[in-house]
């Protein structure tokens, strides 16, 4: 089939402007990035720069790649990556809009690329258990709950991938900076650490220029792991508890 | 007669008892005082499950660490994409699970090519290794009692692989991610992300830095310290078509090579019999479909040639050849990797395959949805089916997956001792990128367990070993000829590929270059089609050099580059890769010598001539590499034909 691609362009010779590129013969079968792969190879036997884009393990668990496809991140299937998207779901003749995850805080590299370094620093904020190697006990010591652990498991699922975020009018990290606070929330391993956890996130998140949630959940639609927005909500809670009666900082 | 190990090859495995040697070990190692840690500094090279384990429980101790990766954040390392588990000798289900019977699995799964004393280490630390990821807060999965549940796996008699559903890899390499969050928060370890070492500098013959390519600007970098550690992973991707992430290479471990570290049993491939095939010339990486379908999945493909174009669907059962269940019919669907991939490659040979490459076979679950019906087979395989219509459009409750073997895991790499570290002393090398645990073939659930182990457990306590001797070194400077000099040749690499100005992308080159690593060192390999490969990459690697086309600058974020050097060096191993294979000439665990397999075509080992490692010193661009023997000597295992009839 034949395609239009309107790409995002930025860095190098471009200022930041969409460029069209026609690809005369796309089969169904290829993914979204191996389509792009195409695009590349004909640029560079064009002798032209390649659109620059990130991906990784293209089996949609890494969390690099990251593009927005016709207004939405990761495109058009829910709980989908970009990279596990196909051409079998495009039409002949049809023109698809690429763009990069915009958001203040996910400033772009170049084209396609965008910097989410901004995520490494709210984990490292306190998105973690204190345990240094060696010092933990027999694993079965600590049972766990299965539905708790399964919960927990949802949350922790998330990828990094920030499509949150570039689906989010107000760029906000609160889907991703929930899940991680849920994950360990939820289990006996995070119970010391909780509140002066829930406490740092937040503060980085704010510090890196994310927006502020307005509940327009976005997020959940758009996010490749079906994160819940109730992890949001049990955000809330959690922060507004740790204010009232946090004694640390 | 007993093989000879070179006097150069020092394995240092300790002395006494098996059970005891790494007690001792731990025992008597050197240690390094908490204020002189502060004034030692490591280099790790990977964020991967080694790189982010040794890292965290490095910094933990107060070294000063740095940890480089190419890519944005360390949590996107290729660990992150293991989805079946983890094994681990707690014996948690009373099966009678051991340290020794996991320590014996390993070996005998190796097919006898690993070396004793590092591989009962492994399965001594292995239970630490859930103790630990479980306080970090890895869900695992969990019984209605709410203790840890386990699955059982290839190659063994006993449940004792633990996972996180689909995805453990995910789920521990965030936990190691955070471990190592918290030191970089703490400060003991700064992180370099998209930051790719592409040099590792010695002076007077110890290891003392790396040349780092900053991506986002080009600048190089100098960076010293008085160890550094290579995590960076498998080099699967030089068959170009892998179900390795798109960015695994061997780029650190070719370069430390040339500089002098020895290369082990680079010819060791696993390939894995259950994966999506390719569907044509774009495709860009292969997606593995867990094992465990094998379970209930019948493989076949038509009797004859001319059924292979027809719907899977219209062939009576009459025309159909299960032929694993013929050929092998004491373990049927069930037989080991190896064997399951060859006998795939075989029947696509004969013309037999399909799909429209015929490149593939049928694994078909009609008659277990007939048997335990539709709600039992979505409940066992649901999310893989789903994964599978992803990517292929097709649902296999309806019709049979088409499924072919892929390059999975790399068992060779870089030659380390006892203590993990390569023979250029303050080298190391830790996780897929060392050659040391899994012999000729690698046991499932057993590649994250290695990495955890090596960085958790191992090197944390044998580095000591060597840096108690560094103590006086002092800050290191990177103003030394050493550090220009490696500066120097990296920048003449860059160049040198930009002077090529050809016409042909690094893309189509790295495509050629698979396609003879997988049709002549692939699943079945001859010396006739070796050494046709070697002239073949000998000669591709000529074409690369003088017709290769860079876009945009050295200066700039340029992934096309960062490719090129990438596949410079998988060219290069490429060729070490088929010397390997074609000097060893018996068949053993993922090296199957076609000349080399009994009447019923299995595997036929040379014990007598080649149970050694083999251990390749590079010697300058087109000089023949030149071989090492480490003797491999078995004082507990006894050496047994592997045989599954
Ligand atoms: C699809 C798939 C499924 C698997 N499932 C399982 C399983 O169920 N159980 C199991 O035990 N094993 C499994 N394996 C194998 C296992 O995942 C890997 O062997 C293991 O994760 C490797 O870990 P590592 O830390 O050694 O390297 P990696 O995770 O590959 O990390 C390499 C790191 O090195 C960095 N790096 C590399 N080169 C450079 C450089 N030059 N400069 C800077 N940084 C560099 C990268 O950025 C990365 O951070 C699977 C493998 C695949 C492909
Ligand atoms: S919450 Fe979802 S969208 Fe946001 S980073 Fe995690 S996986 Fe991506
Ligand atoms: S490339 Fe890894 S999630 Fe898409």
């Amino acid at each position: 089939m034949k395609l239009t691609l309107k790409i995002w362009r930025q860095g190098g010779k471009y200022k930041g402007e969409f460029v069209n590129y026609e690809l005369p013969d796309v089969n169904p079968d290829m993914s979204f990035l191996e389509m792009l792969d195409v695009l590349n190879e004909q640029l560079i036997s064009r002798r032209e720069d390649p659109v620059s884009f990130e991906h990784d393990c293209r089996e949609g668990i890494c969390g690099t790649c990251s593009m927005v496809i016709d207004g939405r991140p990761h495109g058009p299937m829910k709980g989908t990556t970009t990279c596990q998207v196909h051409m079998r779901h495009y039409n002949d003749g049809e023109t698809i809009v690429i763009e990069p995850f915009r958001a203040m805080a996910f400033p772009v590299v170049k084209d396609l690329v965008v910097d989410r370094s901004a995520f490494d620093r709210i984990i490292q904020s306190g998105g973690y258990v204190s345990v240094n190697t060696g010092q933990a006990q027999d694993a079965n010591a600590i049972p766990i709950e299965k539905t708790i652990a399964s919960e927990a498991f949802d949350a922790a699922t998330c990828i990094g991938c920030g499509a949150c975020v570039a689906a989010c009018p107000n760029a906000s990290a609160m889907l991703f900076t929930s899940a991680k606070v849920s994950h360990l929330a939820l289990l006996p391993q995070g119970q010391v650490e909780r509140k002066r956890r829930v406490l740092n996130m937040i503060a980085q998140m704010d510090k890196e220029g994310f927006g502020q949630c307005s509940n327009v959940k976005a997020c959940e639609a758009e996010c490749p792991k079906e994160i819940s927005v109730s992890n949001i909500a049990r955000l809330n809670r959690e922060y507004i508890s740790a204010s009232l009666t946090a004694d640390v900082k | 007669m007993a093989i000879n190990s070179d006097s150069n090859l020092n394995s240092k495995i300790p002395a006494g008892d098996m059970s005891e040697k790494w007690t001792n070990y731990k025992g008597s190692v050197p240690l390094v005082s908490p204020n002189n840690k502060r004034r030692i500094d490591i280099i790790i090279v990977g964020s991967g499950l080694a790189g982010a384990s040794a890292a965290a429980s490095l910094g933990e101790l107060g070294y000063n660490v740095k940890v480089f990766t190419f890519h944005d954040s360390p949590r996107r390392a290729h660990s992150i994409a293991a989805q079946g588990g983890i094994n681990a000798a707690k014996n948690y289900r009373n099966d009678g699970d051991s340290v020794y019977r996991l320590f014996y699995d390993t070996i005998k799964g190796g097919d006898y090519r690993a070396r004793e004393g590092n591989v009962h280490r492994l399965a001594e630390v292995s239970t630490s290794i859930i103790d630990q990821c479980v306080a970090q807060g890895v869900p695992f999965a969990r019984e209605y009692g709410g203790l840890l549940d386990n699955r059982s796996f290839g190659g063994t008699q006993v449940s004792r692989t633990f996972y996180a559903r689909g995805q453990t890899g995910q789920q521990l390499l965030i936990g190691a991610y955070q471990a190592l969050s918290r030191q970089i928060s703490l400060g003991t370890v700064k992180l370099y992300n998209r930051h790719e070492m592409l040099d590792v500098v010695t002076v007077d013959g110890q290891c003392r830095g790396i040349i780092a390519r900053n991506l986002l600007n080009g600048e190089l970098e100098r960076h010293s310290a008085h160890a550094v550690v290579l995590c960076t992973g498998g080099y699967g991707n030089v068959f170009y078509l892998s179900t390795n992430a798109m960015m695994c290479n061997v780029t650190a471990a070719w370069r430390a090579h040339r500089r002098g570290a020895y290369f082990a049993n680079p010819c060791y491939t696993q390939i894995h019999p259950t994966c999506i095939p390719v569907s044509g010339e774009y495709q860009s990486k292969l997606t593995l479909m867990s094992e465990s379908l094998r379970n209930d999945g019948r493989c076949w493909v038509p009797k004859n040639e001319a059924d292979c174009g027809k719907h899977p669907n219209d062939i009576p059962e009459q025309d159909r050849d299960y032929y694993l269940e013929r050929r092998y019919p004491a373990f049927g669907n069930l037989v080991p990797r190896d064997i399951a991939s060859r006998a795939a490659k075989q029947v696509c040979d004969e013309g037999r395959g399909v799909g429209s490459t015929r490149l593939a076979v049928y694994l078909d679950f009609a008659d277990a949805i007939k048997r335990d019906g539709q709600a039992a087979i979505s409940a066992r395989y649901g999310n893989l089916f789903e994964m599978y219509e992803k990517i292929t459009g097709e649902d296999p409750n309806k019709q049979p997956m088409r499924i072919y073997p892929a390059v999975h895991y790399t068992m060779g790499g870089l030659w380390v001792d006892y203590e993990l570290m390569t023979n250029i002393p303050g080298l190391y090398a830790c996780g897929e990128a060392n050659f040391s645990d899994h012999g000729a073939n690698r046991l499932g659930a057993s590649a994250l367990m290695q990495g955890l182990a090596d960085g958790y457990f191992v090197l944390p306590y044998t580095i000591g070993s060597y840096l108690s001797k560094e103590i006086r070194t002092g800050a290191i400077s990177t103003d030394s000829p050493e550090f220009e000099a490696a500066e120097k040749s990296v920048r003449d690499n860059i160049q040198r590929l930009y002077a090529a100005n050809g016409k042909q992308s690094v893309e189509s080159f790295h495509r050629r270059l698979g396609k003879i690593m997988w049709d002549k060192c692939g699943m079945g390999r001859t010396a006739e089609g070796l050494t046709q490969a070697i002239a073949e990459i000998q000669a591709l690697r000529e074409e690369f050099w003088s017709d290769v086309f860079l876009p945009g600058t050295a200066d700039e974020f340029n992934p096309e580059l960062e490719k090129a050097l990438r596949v410079a060096d998988f060219i290069e191993l490429g060729q070490l890769m088929c010397e390997d294979a074609l000097h060893r000439n018996e068949s053993c665990g993922g090296h199957f010598r076609e000349e080399y397999q009994t009447e019923d075509g299995e595997a036929d080992r040379d014990d007598e001539n080649f149970m050694y490692v083999a251990a390749w010193e590079w010697k300058g661009e087109n000089q023949k590499a030149e071989l090492h023997k480490e003797a491999l000597n078995y004082e507990v295992v006894k050496v047994q034909k592997r045989s599954y009839k």
